[in-house]
């Protein structure tokens, strides 16, 4: 799906650090999480960021930024030209109505005592012009028409329904007040295999059908490959890469995307014994304590004295068409996943 | 072809006839207020030193049902077996008086789970955990069990080992968790590992590294290890052979490179259409339709055929055996044939 026109959603140095406490009575900050240390991207209309990354990398806590579930240390996130991250009251509520949420666990993200139609019609409680009373069943009937539900089960609980269904439960109340940008966050990681098809081509249709923008947040790197216009890699708080999705995945130039790639098991087992595959030594470093400089060079094949010393900047590399941030980016095709 | 209801591969020679490990005809059950369920119905796979036997399915398929049966870690009840068998080395271990299974278990056919922190105790330090393996089995004092927890923990390649072995479970990453798992489970030199997702809770470098380890210690040790997950793509890289397991049956056998080219059965036709490849990007994904069985109220007949698009009439009420369709696969399924054929085309 092509995206165009201006950015919906404009990220710009966004900072999350969550304070290190000690002490009961004399509480003093000795350290942060650096979750997210300074992220800049756009999205528009009707496009696909996938985000990748491992866990840790901070690629949730993004989410909950966009969403303005947590309030950034710094930087700004808006959405059509207005800001989020500082917005209060009526403003926060108004804006938030563009940007929605799929949650991972089907499971839990939905409140066991609720009946379908009052998990659904939830948002027009809160946001009461879009839906007025008499109108909401109608509008939930036909959103789980949408979501591809029986209309009928209105009335019935999340227990009843399986996991797919639930997840397309959780999909029908992200979509009740229209919003332009949904922020998917692992939505068929909990999913069976036979299922997750299902739920990725349910995604597909809604966004040609509304002309949403997904932000998709996801570990498994073949989905992210098929649902994404473009692809940016995160890495310890930092996006390392960004770019095209023909272009992270054919020609990779940071080292640690290189490494993501060639890791993913290939669904073939002709060849197998020739793969090449990087394997990356140890575990990534603690956020609370990132290293100087680039903050992958602890585990990188390629590190220099330069990479200790100066943080290379996301931006494009020479012999790139795309950005990276590493001082020694060389495209590198991997594997193909 | 001849139809037959269990289907043994070849074995691989090295112990005559019989194979190191052989599940026969395995039944499960579990006693629940809502009724019986069939965990699993009529299950036959076998191993041989030195392969990998990958196990796939999704949940509820009866994957880990079988380990935990094979490993008489079962809760008895609610479960039963009320037929089958499970032979290590020609010996029926389901007949074993507990006192000779307890002999086989961790130490001859060992396991790992998928969640490695609740499977290890936070109150003991790895090193005694690990060392637990050689007090309990072989009656070592604490220093030597000690001493060898640190050979293995240098051996599963977790940093400064001699440091870490007073160290808890919470004090280690998830990967290194894992290796603390493998660790306990290769303590005593099993022939038969069983792996039951042990990859699952992992990030993908991570998962390449416990999968480059475990293969590692199987070439220095020729265990034979079943490998049970649900990631088609961790099993085209490491396995042998595959059994896919569909409602508490086995549907398809084969060699690891027959089924992705060709697979036989609509189930696992339909897992692997289902993965995105770069050339459908932008266009609708193949979905198996439909949801998996519920195991208090399986379909008639075939238990995939309300998902199944090759579904004929007889489908519905004659449940297809395990047909032998070559001399390394077999398919339970009627149309085993047009699967086949639709696959090469």
């Amino acid at each position: 799906m092509a995206a165009t026109g201006e950015p919906i959603l404009e990220v710009r140095d966004l900072v999350k650090h969550f304070p290190l406490n000690q002490g009961i009575i004399m509480r003093k900050q000795i350290g942060a999480i650096k979750a997210v240390d300074g992220v800049s991207f756009d999205l528009r209309r009707g496009e696909t960021l996938g985000i990748v990354g491992e866990s840790g990398c901070g690629k949730s806590t993004l989410a909950k930024l966009l969403m303005a579930l947590e309030r950034p240390t710094s930087g700004s996130v808006k959405i059509n030209g207005r800001e989020i991250a500082q917005a209060r009251g009526g403003e926060l509520k108004r804006v938030r109505r563009n940007i929605q949420m799929v949650m991972q666990d089907p499971y839990t993200s939905l409140n066991p005592r609720m009946t379908v139609g009052d998990i659904i019609g939830e948002p027009y409680e809160i946001h009461q012009e879009v839906a007025p009373k008499g109108d909401r069943r109608r509008k939930v009937q036909e959103l789980l028409e949408v979501v591809g539900l029986n209309p009928d089960h209105i009335n019935r609980y999340p227990h009843q329904f399986s996991g797919g269904q639930r997840q397309r439960i959780g999909i029908a109340r992200g979509l009740a007040l229209q919003p332009e940008i949904i922020v998917c966050d692992e939505p068929v990681s909990a999913l069976d295999v036979s299922i997750q098809a299902q739920v990725i081509n349910l995604l597909e249709r809604l966004q040609n059908e509304f002309d949403l923008a997904y932000i998709f947040i996801a570990h498994d790197l073949s989905v992210v490959r098929h649902i994404s216009d473009r692809v940016g890699v995160m890495y310890l708080g930092k996006m390392v890469e960004l770019g095209k999705d023909t272009e992270i995945y054919d020609r990779p130039a940071h080292p640690y995307t290189q490494a993501l790639l060639s890791a993913v098991p290939v669904p073939d087992p002709d060849g197998r014994e020739r793969r090449e595959r990087i394997i990356l030594q140890g575990d990534p470093p603690s956020p609370a304590n990132p290293p100087s400089g680039c903050r992958f060079r602890t585990r990188c094949w390629k590190a220099q004295e330069i990479c200790a010393e100066q943080e290379p900047l996301l931006q494009i590399r020479p012999g790139t068409a795309h950005a990276s941030a590493c001082h020694f980016a060389e495209t590198h095709d991997v594997v193909h996943v | 072809m001849k139809k037959t209801s269990t289907s043994v591969l070849p074995a691989g020679g090295a112990l005559g006839d019989e194979p190191l490990l052989a599940v026969d005809d395995l039944h499960v059950e579990f006693v629940t207020r809502q009724g019986v369920v069939k965990a699993v119905n009529g299950v036959s796979y076998s191993l041989n030193p030195g392969e990998t036997l990958a196990v796939l399915g999704e949940s509820g398929s009866g994957k880990s049902v079988t380990a935990q049966a094979i490993m008489g870690i079962l809760d008895m009840p609610p479960a039963r077996i009320p037929r089958g068998e499970v032979r290590f080395r020609g010996t029926d271990l389901l007949r074993l008086p507990e006192d000779a299974r307890s002999q086989v278990r961790g130490q001859r056919v060992a396991m790992i789970f998928q969640d490695a922190l609740s499977a290890l105790n936070p109150v003991f330090t790895v090193g005694s955990q690990i060392g637990e393996m050689f007090r309990v089995h072989r009656g070592a004092s604490r220093r030597d069990a000690e001493k060898k927890a640190v050979e293995l923990m240098d051996r599963v390649r977790i940093p400064g080992a001699r440091q870490r072995v007073h160290d808890y479970p919470h004090q280690f990453s998830g990967g290194m968790r894992q290796r603390i798992m493998i660790a306990m489970s290769i303590a005593l030199d099993p022939e038969v590992l069983i792996a039951d997702e042990p990859t699952t809770a992992l990030d993908v470098t991570v998962q390449a590294q416990i999968m480059e380890l475990l293969a590692e210690l199987q070439r220095e040790s020729n265990m034979g290890l079943i490998l049970i997950t649900h990631d088609l793509g961790v099993v085209a890289d490491v396995a042998d052979k595959i059994a896919v397991m569909y409602g508490g049956r086995i549907v398809e056998n084969a060699l690891v490179h027959d089924i992705y080219r060709a697979p036989a059965h609509p189930y696992t036709k339909g897992l692997l259409d289902s993965i995105p490849r770069v050339d459908q990007k932008g266009q609708e994904l193949y979905a198996i339709k439909g949801m998996p069985p519920n195991l208090l109220a399986m379909p008639s007949g075939c238990a995939f055929h309300p998902r199944c698009p090759y579904r004929q009439d007889n489908c519905v009420t004659e449940a297809p055996p395990l047909y032998e369709i070559g001399p390394t696969r077999s398919s339970a399924c009627h149309y085993w044939r047009e699967v086949l054929d639709g696959s090469h085309g």
